[in-house]
């Protein structure tokens, strides 16, 4: 078991054409992820790696049956490809694209919730079930099969962690990235119920950030519904108030979203906290 | 991208919202001359992106226009936390009878448009919300459907506006709201929306901030960005592409992702704090960088004299280690830094990174396999100069 996918998924990138989505298309395809196609509006009939590409969702989906979409389209573009995925009837819509103004994904993501499709992301490295599917770009090299569930809003900081857990001989279940932009489709609380009740996860590691209040709310999940126990890592402890730390929801504003606040609330919910990322192995251990 | 009071204030006159008739002075005579066409009793305003103007004496009200130019010379050039002051807004007094808290924000945890209003304005939103947070009423707006006309009806009531000026009010909060949508607004306040003894409606302060993702459609508003107190290595960096914050420390840090960037500055932090020594700026080079935004990167980083090492930390994703590599290299021959190097690189195509860099044979350079001796490695390298 895991969570999201697994490897019946049957997965559609949107912009499968684009540098970044053929190069990452390629990468899943030789990971064993089931891509039936793609899609890049004017590119319908042409062929990527011998899988068909599309001018629409609705077409692609009618002749592939895919169920999970990945966009890879540049920010002007991924929210209306995000609503052609909903449209279409997927229900598991994952978005990589980064700079997507905030009112875009507002609407969009009040689409999504009116047809039942899940988001993850945006700006956000994907989705992957080690030895059994990835969605996404999260490199085949950092992560074994195993029980413990990884959800972060941070790419590489996850690939760090994941990296330290292989080499110290932890396997993981499925890691999420959320991505770090202030509208999310899906979020820790969201991530950490799945992992509860899937049998396969036994612990969780939870990757959070300065900025907003994701991580407070995670806690209190953590503190009143969790069985399973939970290490952390919050990255942005030297960040200084007021600065926007690259990601469009990492700034400590007002005093709110700081790195110590959220470590004691995780520290505070049973949550065992590591003060630097290559810890984190040892407190799963 | 923040915009002053008086950008916000003008922007606010064109969805309709009533605002004292004032204009801008970059000089003690410019306010001086507008004071004297207003007449009267005028307030005299530093325009600077930054909150406590008043308490910071960047606020003054002037009788006349002799004194409108003496309070315009004190605040013009005036540093207030750290901001120089270049302009003055120079408005009409108003007479205020009370002071209405109003803005709309995006609620980033549900995900919707905010309205927070209150009629007890004037003060920091932030501290009325620590005493008093149930005189703030909150309403969300389907990012949808938008504003409804009941929703301005519900909270004029819930916050006991007088009935009389519940018309005046729907106006403001609608041209409010399409300004806030129009310009892809994360914040539009009016702090106060004062009622004045004629019994009017009027935007006294204002603040607007743009969502920096949306300035690709927002050309208008991008003309009007005061770049003055952004430092040149910050401006430099975002004409490249690159998220680059100075910080005060001595470790240039170059790193691709925001999470992973500011873990790093944490690890030289976490190693090097007892010696004095952490991060000397946040940077990210993105995903995909190329050869030559990685050359950029290293010469912002130099660019700052305080650096005495610099820490490449790559975990190739959408990154390719090999180009990073190759970026590094461009760099090095172009600038020859004089300080130590530390680099690691893992991920996507890191073999071929790694080759790269060790057949170039650069001297003063470190390699390192984890973060964490990534981050002990190039402490040291600091320790050692000192």
């Amino acid at each position: 078991m895991s969570i999201l996918i697994d490897r019946s998924a049957k997965v559609l990138v949107q912009g499968i054409t684009g540098r970044q989505g053929g190069f990452h298309a390629r990468l899943m395809m030789e990971y064993g992820t089931d891509v039936v196609g793609g899609v890049t509006p004017g590119k319908g009939g042409e062929w990527f790696e011998g899988k068909p590409v599309f001018d629409t969702m609705r077409s692609a989906v009618e002749t592939t049956n895919a169920d999970v979409s990945l966009v890879t389209v540049p920010a002007r573009f991924a929210g209306d490809a995000v609503m052609e995925a909903a449209d279409a009837g997927i229900l598991l819509v994952i978005c990589l694209t980064e700079h997507i103004p905030v009112a875009d994904m507002m609407r969009v993501l009040a689409f999504c919730r009116r047809r039942g499709t899940r988001l993850i992301g945006p700006n956000c490295p994907g989705v992957m079930t080690p030895g059994q599917a990835k969605v996404g770009i999260i490199p085949a090299m950092v992560a074994t099969p195993g029980n413990v569930g990884v959800v972060s809003k941070s790419g590489t900081l996850t690939y760090e962690v994941g990296f330290a857990m292989k080499n110290a001989g932890i396997g993981i279940s499925t890691i999420v990235g959320i991505g770090g932009d202030p509208v999310i489709g899906t979020t820790f609380v969201e991530v950490l119920e799945m992992f509860e009740s899937d049998p396969e996860t036994e612990k969780v590691a939870l990757l959070g950030e300065i900025g907003g209040s994701a991580e407070i709310v995670a806690a209190e999940y953590i503190k009143n519904a969790m069985t399973k126990p939970v290490a952390a890592f919050i990255a942005g402890r030297s960040a200084p108030p007021g600065k926007r730390m690259g990601h469009a929801g990492a700034i400590v504003d007002g005093g709110e979203g700081s790195a110590e606040e959220k470590i004691q609330a995780l520290e505070a919910a049973g949550a065992r906290v590591a003060a630097n990322p290559e810890e984190i192995p040892g407190l799963l251990a | 991208m923040k915009l002053h009071e008086y950008q916000s204030k003008f922007l606010f006159r064109d969805y309709g919202i009533p605002i004292p008739l004032g204009k801008v002075a970059a000089s003690a005579d410019e306010a001086y001359a507008i004071a004297g066409d207003l007449g009267g009793v005028v307030v005299v305003k530093a325009q600077a992106h930054v909150g406590g103007r008043g308490k910071a004496g960047g606020v003054k009200v002037a009788r006349n226009a002799d004194e409108a130019r003496q309070y315009a010379d004190d605040i013009i050039g005036m540093d207030i936390k750290g901001l120089r002051v270049e302009k003055v807004l120079v408005d009409p007094g108003a007479d205020i009878r009370q002071e209405i808290y109003l803005a709309i924000t995006n609620d980033r945890s549900a995900g919707k448009p905010l309205i927070m209003t209150s009629m007890e304005g004037g003060m920091d939103i932030e501290e009325l919300n620590r005493q008093r947070p149930e005189a703030i009423v909150r309403e969300h707006i389907d990012p949808v459907a938008g504003l409804q006309n009941y929703q301005m009806t519900f909270i004029a009531s819930a916050m006991g506006l007088p009935r009389a000026f519940w018309r005046a009010f729907g106006k403001i909060l609608r041209g409010l709201f399409h300004c806030y949508t129009e310009s892809d607004a994360e914040l539009a306040e009016i702090n106060p929306l004062a009622i004045t003894r004629a019994g009017e409606l009027l935007a006294v302060d204002g603040k607007v901030i743009i969502d920096d993702n949306a300035l690709y459609r927002q050309p208008a508003l991008v003309k009007q960005r005061d770049a003055s107190d952004e430092p040149d290595s910050e401006r430099l960096a975002r004409e490249a592409g690159i998220t680059y914050i100075k910080l005060e420390g001595q470790i240039g840090c170059m790193v691709n992702g925001a999470g992973l960037a500011m873990t790093t500055m944490d690890m030289t932090k976490l190693y090097g704090d007892a010696d004095g020594i952490g991060p000397a700026n946040f940077l990210d080079i993105g995903g995909g960088a190329t050869p030559q935004q990685v050359a950029a990167a290293l010469r912002i980083i130099l660019s700052d004299a305080n650096v005495k090492c610099v820490l490449f930390n790559i975990f190739g994703g959408i990154t390719r280690c090999d180009e990073v590599a190759e970026g590094i290299l461009s760099a090095y021959n172009d600038v020859k830094p004089d300080v130590p190097m530390v680099i690691r690189l893992q991920g996507t195509n890191a073999a071929a990174g790694n080759k790269i860099i060790n057949e170039a044979r650069i001297p003063n350079l470190f390699s390192a396999d984890t973060l964490t001796e990534a981050a002990q490695r190039a402490v040291a390298a600091v320790k050692e100069q000192v």
